[in-house]
């Protein structure tokens, strides 16, 4: 108010802005209907999302159950530094982002390579089929797939092992070597998600123009021609929106399915983040140290987000948000 | 000149349809073998005679299987889970969805944000079991369904649909006629997005079905458990001795059984999806390109 007097524009800025105020309360008097259905989700979000970003004081302290996360004393950075001086610091982050750039790597020209099969065939019956078909792995559990692979693999009845082991495999136990670990955890994933990863350059192959495939078919291109000089260029905004976006995961590997191809043998290559978290909080009841491990994690994260977002829309004009 | 490229072009839809056909075959190939063996006989898992159909066609896997009480108990829960998750998960979407996408709405671009910001920066594991503990659902069954009930991919995909496929002049008119924003919602807002709702419903069912790790964080007594932390007892752990219940038989034959028992718990498991699958996989595909197209 007082800037405003000084400035000489009471009138003219006073006005309009309470004017603009009594008609936003005027609004949401009309509308408390959206307000009171808006209450349920956002009391969800702030008792299981907010309250727990607030009870990240817990990396600072020193956290007892007796005293309860508000009344534990403080300890500074102790946990952090603790984790960032441990044996195993950089056995984690770097199986954790081993793991990652592996299934980028892996998955990404196989997606692009069945969307552009797919979209070649010209019967849709069996353009259907395929897609239909390889899809089909998605809606397999992770437990399932873990299941089939430990089956598939067993030492003594897989038919797997048997496969392998005319190609000149040696060991006697897959699930319980570090180096085939990260290789059975990739591939797994590509059998499981090329399917549904190809949809959507599927859909980016069919928003081509219809007329760039018939000037290549007046010029006398061939298939092959067409992939490179259409096809390709055609998707590469999508491809590198997802890769980009795709990097921005790097750091946060799901839990569910390391944790359950993990055992004491193959753990150098399979301890990773979110299941040593899981493992020094919920199992050793370290719970400051494992907040302080997720904490850090998350923020590494979120600065990856933001990082790769500004990228992105550098790149692509796209962004998650 | 148009026919020039007849050769290169016949080459290329032979070598294109071999690698098609590959890539069908290996998703395909474990799928079959999983069900070949749960039809075969013990004597032939072990001998390793099956390897694409079943031999000695048996179904005392399944049968074995159908007797274990945990494995009717964690089907019965799933069954629960996912029905009450699913519901009340779509129930909290559309209500943060209709009101967020009403563009005069005050405030709606901080609570939108307020949503966002979950998807960038959490709490973590250890101060997010807190809080379940703190509101004592620790082995509780709400504790499988609230945690996690919101997803906020699925409220963006929600929202961008409501905010470009409906149109504003509907709502006006609605406006004009004396109708309240929940009876906009309950008449026009719902039955015009039935095919969104179809798609987030099904993300929120196969996402409760196939999940294991809050039950394994939250529940404690086996009465509550899930499928999927039966599975992966049985199957993973190899906790349960499958053949009890079973005749006792020499011990090379229980080992036996146990493996078939768990080809044929893969399949039971799976079945569900799996049988429901064609019929809703077009949904699937939509809902891969509505998330594609952000708003």
């Amino acid at each position: 108010m007082q800037s405003n007097a000084q400035s000489g524009n009471v009138s003219t800025q006073r006005g309009p802005m309470s004017l603009r105020r009594r008609k936003s309360l005027l609004l949401m008097a009309q509308h408390w209907q959206l307000y009171l259905l808006l209450l349920f989700p956002l009391a969800n979000l702030i008792v299981f999302k907010y309250i727990p970003i607030a009870g990240l004081q817990m990396a600072f302290k020193d956290f007892r159950v007796s005293k309860g996360v508000w009344g534990s004393p403080w300890v500074g950075m102790k946990h952090f530094i603790n984790f960032f001086t441990a044996p195993n610091f950089w056995t984690i982050i770097s199986n954790t982002i081993i793991i990652s750039l592996y299934t980028i790597i892996a998955s990404f020209p196989f997606a692009i390579v069945l969307a552009i099969g797919m979209n070649e065939l010209v019967s849709s019956k069996a353009r259907k089929t395929v897609q239909f078909l390889t899809y089909a792995p998605y809606f397999i559990s992770t437990v399932v797939l873990v299941s089939m692979m430990m089956q598939m693999f067993d030492p003594r009845i897989g038919i797997l092992t048997k496969l392998i082991k005319v190609f000149g495999y040696t060991g006697d136990n897959v699930f319980g070597s570090p180096t085939a670990f990260r290789h059975l955890y990739v591939w797994s994933g590509v059998w499981q998600q090329t399917g549904y990863n190809a949809i959507i350059y599927l859909a980016a192959l069919t928003s081509i123009n219809v007329e760039l495939y018939d000037a290549a078919r007046v010029d006398g291109c061939s298939k092959w021609q067409r992939i490179w000089h259409i096809d390709l260029p055609g998707i590469r905004p999508t491809v590198i929106i997802l890769l980009i976006l795709n990097m921005g995961y790097i750091m946060s590997v799901g839990f569910e399915k390391v944790y359950l191809m993990q055992n004491p043998m193959n753990l150098e290559a399979s301890e990773i983040i979110s299941t040593y978290v899981y493992r020094i909080g919920l199992i050793n009841s370290n719970f400051s140290f494992s907040t302080a491990i997720g904490f850090f994690n998350s923020v590494i994260n979120l600065i990856l987000m933001l990082t790769v977002n500004k990228v992105a829309q550098k790149v692509g004009e796209t962004s998650l948000w | 000149m148009v026919k020039r490229h007849s050769f290169s072009d016949l080459s290329f839809d032979i070598v294109n349809r071999i690698f098609l056909l590959f890539c069908t075959l290996v998703v395909l190939y474990p799928i079959v073998y999983i069900l070949s063996s749960s039809f075969s006989s013990a004597n032939a898992i072990i001998a390793g005679k099956v390897w694409l159909w079943p031999v000695e066609l048996s179904t005392n896997a399944y049968k074995a299987v159908f007797r274990n009480k945990q494995v009717g108990t964690g089907y019965m829960n799933s069954i629960i889970y996912t029905a009450g998750g699913t519901t009340i998960s779509v129930v909290l979407t559309i209500a943060a969805a209709y009101p967020l996408s009403r563009k005069f709405l005050p405030g709606r671009k901080f609570f939108t944000g307020m949503f966002i910001f979950t998807m960038l920066f959490s709490g973590g594991l250890i101060p997010t079991y807190f809080v379940v503990r703190s509101v004592g659902l620790i082995d509780s069954r709400w504790a499988i369904i609230l945690p996690n009930a919101l997803s906020v991919w699925n409220l963006m995909v929600t929202l961008t649909y409501f905010r470009t496929s409906l149109a504003e002049e509907m709502f006006e008119a609605a406006v004009i006629e004396g109708a309240s924003d929940l009876r906009i919602l309950v008449s026009i807002v719902l039955p015009l997005s039935q095919a969104i709702i179809a798609v987030i419903a099904l993300y929120y069912a196969i996402g409760i079905w196939n999940s294991y790790f809050d039950a394994l964080i939250y529940l404690k007594s086996s009465s509550k458990f899930p499928l999927q932390i039966i599975l992966r007892n049985i199957l993973i752990m190899n906790q349960t001795d499958l053949s009890m219940g079973a005749d006792l038989v020499a011990m090379a034959r229980r080992q036996g059984m146990a493996d078939v028992m768990k080809y044929a718990l893969i399949v039971i498991s799976s079945a569900p999806l799996l049988m429901v699958y064609p019929f809703v996989q077009k949904y699937f595909v939509k809902g891969v390109m509505l998330g594609s197209v952000k708003g």
